[in-house]
């Protein structure tokens, strides 16, 4: 098992709790929009060779909001900044459903940022058909539950969110979609510019990971990604719905690995 | 005391089976909607507005709601408009005007200076935050809620305040050109009235800027805890806070018999009543409550994250709903609700006679400054909605209105509020009869 700390850290002007775990390579994980889950077997299997840096959003959990964060352009430029407080250079980034948009705004706005980029599931674009899941207006049951495509026979899902919520978590939960629904409400967590602005990144190799049962991101949204680089490489997990990387862990970890490889 | 006539404006015809089945009033499909019938109920509820000021109500009052057969006042400025010409002595009363939903203050300031000068000086403009739902419809984001609440009420006051033009620049309303040309009709702008449902943070609002807290039907006796939190807010500000500062809404159905007010006021629980207004993930959505108020929800036990516990997830076991539901098993529990809300006087439904010492006793409690009666919702005929309203202004409102002479509650016209200066140190006086409350045995 790797060893797993976290640190508040005071980087761009504000606190960042920062979970770190592994060795090697740095690898830039940004969660999704419920924030980070715990450490599963994915990252345990990637962290022989890549040690994960994995910022808190600001507004969840042990990181602060920042009120002049509005959008996740805005977002992706607090945390372009903390990048370079870091010096880590050029890193490797995999991101998830609203951490993938936080990775393409970044991305579009300096292509240097990433050597390999890989997005799970990603929000950021308008689908070029169907709508992204308005999960803001769903109840906490179905929410968690149109995550994954079969909730019942996904163990490390169960470990997550199977159990009674104690009262921390429930408003660690709140405040992740709060602070969602804050930046990401209109257009509903899509930029109409990030598109013109992607075709600036055809240096970073990008891929685009995505279960082929996701209600949360149709196959429309990767299809906008694909439109806008068109150099990204597709990756499909068959039966996998919005989080492959616990619906699918060994697929999953196995595709991962052999793209960052490339 | 001013008395007050409220109506959500029910739209009567859909059936209360639909409803039920959604679960909700709000994201009833509008293909339920009648456009004759609506026409026709728009139309009556105007009228009913006059024929409240025939009956001796001090004041007519207005909401707003959106997407629901719950209540048709969608634009409640529209209607304010056509009040404002064509009654001749009651208050205008907008309890209130959405501010975060509607999302644009300075059309805002005009329209109700409009409806002001129109009136000749006889619109009291109350503003909310929206339901939950609202902010749904409207697409206003429920994390701003607050903060667009504030800027907005702030930017009203200077537009009716400050001598123009100017340029504004806010956090979230940014205008070039502030220079309303007609101003209201009272001076410096009408009064203020805040409805809400127990939430401090609004309470305490209201007290900073000493206005009137309007209680919509809540529980007696958090209400009394509420009322004093305001009191003590406004002695913190060195003001005394009196009747002039409370004001309480309490649903109200009278017919010429018991058993007719029971048989037609249960309208006030079809479909499932207010407490079915919007399914829970439209009532809550993310960050619409303060951190406060999520927190002490996080207490509530029995969470659990997919609504299932752990043991029967791990079996497969997704204890699904059930497919059929007994409807007239739900109305049972509804009838339940209607009674025991009668009990705790949260529901005035009777005659005259039985209702006046009801009202009373609230008055003794609460010591409001103003009174809303709130009409019968669900399908009841407009003869019957007319006939609550005569018994109210033949029977009720003129003893009401003595009784409250009486034990000396005066409302906001009477005594300016905040207007009675207290020093620092010394002891408030007391704003509810915590003693008259001990007399009512409550069901939770």
């Amino acid at each position: 098992m790797a060893n797993v700390t976290e640190k508040s850290e005071k980087l761009a002007g504000s606190e960042l709790a920062i979970i770190r775990g592994g060795s090697g390579k740095p690898l830039l994980m940004l969660h999704d929009e419920l924030g980070f889950p715990g450490w599963m077997e994915w990252n345990e299997a990637l962290a022989g060779d890549r040690q994960f840096i994995i910022p808190r959003q600001p507004g969840f959990d042990k990181s602060p909001r920042i009120d002049w964060i509005r959008s996740y352009r805005d977002l992706g430029g607090y945390y372009a900044q903390v990048l370079r407080e870091l010096k880590l250079g050029q890193v490797d980034v995999v991101a998830f459903s609203a951490g993938a948009y936080i990775a393409a705004e970044m991305a579009a706005s300096n292509p240097d940022v990433f050597g390999h980029m890989a997005l799970v599931g990603p929000m950021g674009l308008r689908p070029t058909e169907g709508v992204i899941a308005d999960f803001i207006a769903m109840s906490m049951r179905t929410h968690l539950r149109s995550t994954v495509a079969d909730p019942f026979n996904t163990p490390e899902f169960l470990k997550i969110y199977g159990g009674e919520m104690t009262p921390e978590q429930f408003e660690n939960f709140e405040d992740a979609r709060a602070e969602t629904a804050r930046i990401g409400w209109e257009p509903f967590m899509f930029n109409p510019s990030l598109p013109h602005l992607l075709q600036g990144t055809a240096s970073i190799k990008t891929a685009l990971v995505w279960g082929t049962k996701d209600n949360f991101t149709p196959r429309g949204c990767v299809e906008a990604y694909q439109k806008a680089i068109p150099s990204a490489k597709l990756i499909e997990i068959k039966n996998a719905g919005h989080r492959p990387e616990i619906e699918k862990s060994g697929e999953f970890v196995a595709a991962l690995k052999q793209f960052l490889a490339s | 005391m001013k008395i007050a006539y409220f109506t959500e404006r029910p739209y009567r015809w859909v059936d209360e089976e639909v409803v039920l089945k959604n679960k909700a009033f709000f994201a009833v499909p509008n293909t339920h909607f009648d456009r004759k019938k609506g026409s026709d109920d728009y139309n009556h509820y105007l009228d009913e507005a006059c024929y409240a000021e025939e009956q001796g109500f001090d004041a007519v009052c207005l909401n707003e709601h959106h997407g629901n057969p719950f209540c048709m006042g969608n634009v409640l400025n529209v209607e304010a408009a056509i009040l404002a010409r064509i009654t001749k002595k009651v208050k205008i009363v907008l309890i209130g005007n959405p501010l975060p939903v509607i999302k644009h203050p300075l059309r805002m300031a005009e329209e109700l200076a409009e409806i002001d000068l129109i009136s000749r000086g006889r619109l009291v403009t109350g503003w909310v935050r929206g339901a939950g739902s609202e902010q749904y419809f409207n697409n206003a984001n429920p994390a701003y809620n607050r903060e667009m609440f504030n800027e907005a009420h702030d930017f009203i006051i200077q537009a009716w305040t400050k001598p123009g033009p100017w340029r504004y620049e806010g956090k979230h309303f940014h205008y070039r050109h502030v220079n309303p040309w007609a101003l209201p009709f009272q001076e410096p702008h009408p009064q203020m009235w805040i409805p809400g449902v127990l939430s401090p943070e609004t309470v305490l609002w209201c007290a900073d800027h000493a206005y009137p807290y309007i209680g919509l039907g809540t529980s007696l006796g958090p209400t009394c805890d509420l009322w004093d939190f305001y009191a003590e807010q406004a002695a913190q500000n060195g003001y005394q806070a009196g009747s002039e500062n409370f004001g309480y809404l309490v649903p109200t159905f009278l017919a010429d018999t018991e058993e007719k007010a029971q048989e037609l006021g249960r309208g006030f629980v079809y479909g499932g009543g207010q407490n079915a207004f919007s399914a829970p993930q439209y009532t809550l959505p993310p960050g619409y409550n303060s951190k406060g108020a999520i927190r002490n929800l996080a207490k509530q036990p029995g969470g659990s994250w997919l609504g299932v516990n752990r043991e029967k997830m791990a079996g497969g076991d997704d204890a699904p709903a059930p497919k059929t539901t007994n409807y007239d098993e739900v109305r049972q529990k509804l009838v339940k609700g209607f009674e025991k809300g009668q009990r705790n006087l949260q529901l005035l439904i009777g005659t005259p006679k039985s209702v006046i010492p009801k009202i009373k006793q609230i008055l003794d409690v609460i010591r409001p400054g103003t009174l809303t009666f709130f009409a019968v919702q669900g399908p009841v005929g407009n003869e019957d909605r007319l006939r609550s309203m005569q018994l109210l202004g033949e029977h009720v409102i003129p003893e009401i209105r003595e009784y409250s002479q009486k034990i000396g509650l005066k409302d906001p016209f009477e005594r300016k509020t905040g207007s009675v200066k207290l020093t620092h140190g010394t002891k408030r006086a007391p704003v509810v009869d915590r003693e008259a409350l001990k007399h009512f045995k409550f069901e939770a």
